[in-house]
């Protein structure tokens, strides 16, 4: 039989999660899959205080992973279009091409 | 059981879909991996029984900032950028990354639900109200001003996208 799940399991998972976006940051060029990467650490994010919610029968996490959210939309919003003024200024999306402020 | 089961089917379409994201060579097959990654959380929202942000997050999330994602690589040409080398050469930190990873994930999987120490579970609150109305209970009173901050700060940043992504500004 499997055994049942506890809040453990769900701490792991986002741990995990929150590695892949990390490496997805170190290691990728391209500045809209880093972005996406930052989605993904966001959400292990939440999914860790959704599970203290249920381990602690509260609801103030829930809150905090709304507000998480729209923070994460703001962050997309913004980024995306300062990626889009980037593209028409330098020709590229490859973060090591874009050195400007680099000694 | 059952709970058992969707919750591992959750976890390997939330890790695959992460993996995949961080590994395409395509910036559209990224993105594409990154719904499938968002959508098992989804699930696992609704497995822990916050119905409210399993919501947003299909709708907000997979409808929204997805679709976002989607209208950016569409605009900004990304085939150069697809035949170029696609990772740093920071293997160090990727594998400092893993390791830990695979060390929490071996942690848990030889001591078991032991190897987090947590205080004991809080008393099963009343059964009353559902999710969404308690919910919107506690923002709307205990967390209202955070609510209205949040809003100025949406206000913000539809002014700077727009500013951003304006030809001339």
């Amino acid at each position: 039989m499997l055994a049942p799940i506890t809040t453990g399991h769900y701490l792991v998972l986002s741990a995990a999660l929150l590695l892949i976006g990390a490496v997805g940051i170190l290691m990728r060029r391209n500045v809209v899959v880093i972005m996406m990467s930052i989605e993904l650490i966001l959400n292990a994010v939440n999914i860790n205080l959704v599970a203290f919610d249920k381990y602690l029968h509260k609801l103030n996490g829930q809150i905090f992973a709304i507000f998480v959210i729209t923070v994460a939309v703001a962050e997309a919003a913004v980024g995306l279009g300062i990626l889009i003024a980037l593209f028409r200024n330098k020709e590229t999306v490859l973060v090591d091409e874009i050195d400007l402020l680099k000694w | 059981m059952l709970e058992t089961v969707f919750f591992y089917a959750f976890a390997a379409l939330t890790l695959a879909g992460a993996i995949l994201t961080v590994t395409m060579r395509s910036a559209v097959h990224c993105a594409i991996a990154l719904i499938s990654s968002l959508a098992g959380v989804a699930g696992l929202y609704l497995l822990q029984h916050a119905e409210f942000l399993f919501a947003v997050q299909i709708v907000l999330y997979i409808g929204g900032v997805m679709v976002l994602f989607l209208f950016v690589i569409m605009l900004v040409n990304l085939d150069a950028a697809a035949r170029e080398r696609q990772f740093h050469r920071h293997w160090l930190a990727a594998l400092a990354c893993l390791a830990g990873t695979g060390a929490l994930v071996a942690l848990f999987l030889t001591r078991g639900a032991e190897s987090f120490k947590l205080g004991a579970p809080a008393a099963e609150a009343a059964p009353g109200a559902g999710n969404i109305e308690t919910l919107s209970m506690l923002l709307f009173r205990e967390y209202l001003v955070p609510f209205e901050l949040a809003s100025l700060l949406l206000l913000v940043a539809i002014v700077g996208g727009v500013m951003m992504a304006k030809k001339r500004i």
